[in-house]
């Protein structure tokens, strides 16, 4: 099997008629998208033009460049009060969810006040107070922990939800079955958002599974399972509004299968030589955003002003946070043994 | 003989292990043309082919749940395990599964385990890791942690020979900075036995894998300053040179215990009771152990520079020692 046999969905943006959203929203949602892209673009090009004799960015980027719809789409599903089990390419997601840029390049910079005091970096970071479990290295292994915030939200009576996504390569993992069958099992308020973007590193998606559609697992744990198209953002938010919603009415959970592909290397140091250049080719055509952007200005009248106000203003706020960020002192050394 | 770095002799023992015996095959994440995340397997699958080099699904638990399945019918699986902090998703597979085989039921597992492990790349809590205490622990485990490129090459061979699960821990720094002469061909170095890489008659050190070129380090300072510290490299965990560890310290009466991995419950804790029990009446001085901070690993330079040992420490320590 070659990388040709990947089955590939044609661009539809999914009308949003089943959950109205306003011209606002709309374009709320264009702002995290690009916010996401320029941010991660941003980061790329530190990584790759640094002084590595004294780094600004410890460490490399995971980018979620070419797949951020699902991450946005997803996170913008939820309200206030629901929680967030993220992976390691959900930078879409965490700026829904709150983050700032200017938190952002902290954690990037390992600077003394990021989120994680600068003993993590990268896509290493969490926040409790904004509801979001901190992204841990061994792939899959939020999903039972996942379980457990849901399970805390029913004992106290609260009516949310949590949305946990992963990888197709996280999908291999025992741990991660063992929390689909579980929250099945207990009918848990979460959402299990399953990026499949081709790629386990160099391992293609033939090398991982059998399976056409990774949704298809769903129904082996008596949950509700659905294969959607990862680069349209409105498709993404109307299927995990849908499960949002089933969850939250006590329903059970489900797993959403987006397809995508990973327009980038693992991490910011990889050339990805692995990948046939003409999948990727094909796959650009459909990027997410250019996608959206066409949507909304051939039919949701917004002009291409409003979008081009929308990336001038995101410009500033990442030059903005990059200054701010590289101007906060780094850690001290005893910083290490302070208790949190 | 010649120039290798610490990565490439492995990939050249691994490939002498493939050419010598047909029932050694290499699988794991990204093993093939990718040659693995550090690129030790680059090559391997052109030369050998997809049936012993392969690539699997990511999951840990699988991958050592099948060498130990196809050693016990007759193979010799050597499994890369990504990052060594990683094993832990497969923890039960080898300490249920793979360490009492052989005790339960007399049927031989050879099985080696390779896993990149060790801090220093500013690569944070999840990669950093020396978790070999975790496994020095379990009885029917076998663990080696080699600190130079011919003893890697030849460590490997002999663990590839042997029959009992095997947890070989590469030390991720050491892969591209460390380079010597090593031996072409087969190549091998005796499971358990230590090796003096610096004599001295005033201090003993004793350590293993990366530190001890932190120990050579500090060794070649004290020396400027007239202290002759002796550097033992105990190679192998399990079985553990005791003859050669206890030998260096009668002859200083003095020791230092070095490790990488933090201090609570670590290799260095059994090591010093070891000294204590069988050789209380040479000391001249109480025994020093030295370890990382007991803390997770951190990201930053500055924090991890502070976490990791410092060859600083271990002069101070030889200094305090002598003048006990
Ligand atoms: C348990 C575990 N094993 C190995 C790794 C090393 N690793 C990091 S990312 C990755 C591939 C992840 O693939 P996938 O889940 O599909 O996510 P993607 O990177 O494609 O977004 C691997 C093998 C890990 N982080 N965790």
């Amino acid at each position: 099997m070659g990388a040709s046999s990947i089955r590939t969905i044609s661009y539809e943006p999914a009308k949003e008629d089943v959950v109205p959203l306003t011209q606002n929203q709309l374009l709320e949602i264009y702002y995290y998208l690009l916010l996401t892209r320029t941010l991660e673009n941003k980061v790329e090009y530190i990584c790759k033009s640094q002084n590595l004799a004294a780094p600004l960015i410890i460490g490399k980027g995971y980018l979620s460049t070419g797949q951020e719809a699902i991450s946005v789409g997803a996170a913008y599903a939820l309200e206030e009060g629901d929680w967030l089990a993220p992976s390691h390419r959900d930078m879409g997601a965490h700026l829904v969810r709150g983050f700032t840029p200017k938190e952002i390049f902290l954690q990037y910079f390992c600077r003394a006040s990021s989120v994680t005091w600068g003993r993590d970096s990268n896509v290493h970071f969490g926040d409790v107070s904004k509801r979001i479990l901190g992204f841990a290295s061994h792939m899959g292994s939020l999903t039972p922990v996942a379980n457990g915030v849901a399970m805390a939200m029913r004992y106290r009576g609260e009516k949310n939800v949590v949305l946990s996504p992963f990888g197709d390569g996280a999908s291999s993992q025992g741990i991660v079955h063992e929390a689909l069958n579980y929250a099945a099992v207990n009918k848990l308020a979460v959402v299990f958002v399953l990026n499949n973007n081709h790629y386990a590193i160099s391992t293609p998606i033939e090398q991982q599974t059998m399976v056409e559609s990774l949704s298809l697992r769903a129904a082996g744990y008596g949950m509700v399972g659905k294969t959607i198209d990862g680069n349209s953002v409105l498709e993404v938010y109307k299927t995990v509004k849908e499960a949002v919603d089933r969850a939250r009415r006590g329903e059970g959970p489900s797993l959403i299968e987006c397809k995508t592909m990973r327009m980038g290397g693992h991490g910011t140091h990889d050339a990805m030589t692995y990948i046939p250049k003409n999948l990727l080719e094909n796959w650009k055509r459909r990027d997410p955003i250019v996608g959206y952007e066409r949507y909304l200005v051939e039919e949701k009248g917004i002009s291409h002003d409003q979008t081009e106000s929308v990336a001038r203003r995101i410009e500033g706020e990442i030059e903005e946070a990059l200054e701010f960020a590289r101007s906060q002192p780094l850690p001290k050394a005893e910083d290490l043994l302070r208790e949190r | 003989m010649s120039v290798m770095t610490y990565g490439e002799a492995i990939r050249d023992g691994l490939r002498q292990a493939m050419k010598a015996d047909e029932r050694v095959y290499i699988f794991g994440e990204d093993v093939g043309q990718f040659g693995g995340v550090y690129g030790i397997t680059k090559g391997l699958i052109n030369e050998f082919g997809e049936k012993r080099v392969r690539n699997t699904p990511l999951s840990e638990g699988a991958i050592i749940g099948e060498a130990i399945g196809a050693a016990i019918a007759g193979l010799r699986p050597v499994p890369e395990i990504q990052f060594s902090d990683f094993m832990t998703t497969a923890f039960s597979m080898v300490v249920d599964m793979a360490a009492p085989y052989r005790f339960r039921l007399g049927t031989k597992v050879p099985i080696v385990i390779r896993a990149p492990s060790g801090g220093g790349l500013r690569v944070g809590p999840y990669h950093s890791k020396c978790t070999e205490a975790w496994y020095f622990h379990v009885p029917g485990l076998k663990i080696v942690v080699p600190s130079t490129p011919s003893d890697a090459k030849g460590l490997l061979m002999s663990a590839i020979e042997d029959d009992d699960p095997v947890l070989f821990f590469e030390h991720k720094k050491l892969y591209y900075e460390i380079r010597e002469e090593v031996p072409e061909g087969i190549h091998r170095v005796p499971l358990g036995k230590a090796v003096v890489r610096r004599s001295g008659g005033h201090v003993t050190l004793i350590t293993y894998g990366a530190m001890v070129h932190l120990a050579l380090k500090a060794a070649g300072q004290l020396a400027t300053e007239g202290i002759e510290m002796e550097v033992v490299d105990l190679r192998t965990l399990v079985p553990l040179d005791e003859e050669t560890m206890l030998g260096s310290f009668r002859k200083t009466n003095r020791v230092i215990i070095l490790h990488e991995a933090p201090m609570r419950g670590g290799v260095g804790a059994e090591l010093e009771s070891l000294i204590c029990e069988k050789a209380f009446d040479a000391l001249a001085a109480p025994p020093v152990r030295i370890a990382a901070k007991m803390t997770p690993v951190p990201v930053s330079p500055i924090l991890e520079d502070f976490y990791l040992p410092s060859a600083q420490e271990v002069i101070d320590a030889a200094k305090r020692l002598v003048q006990y």
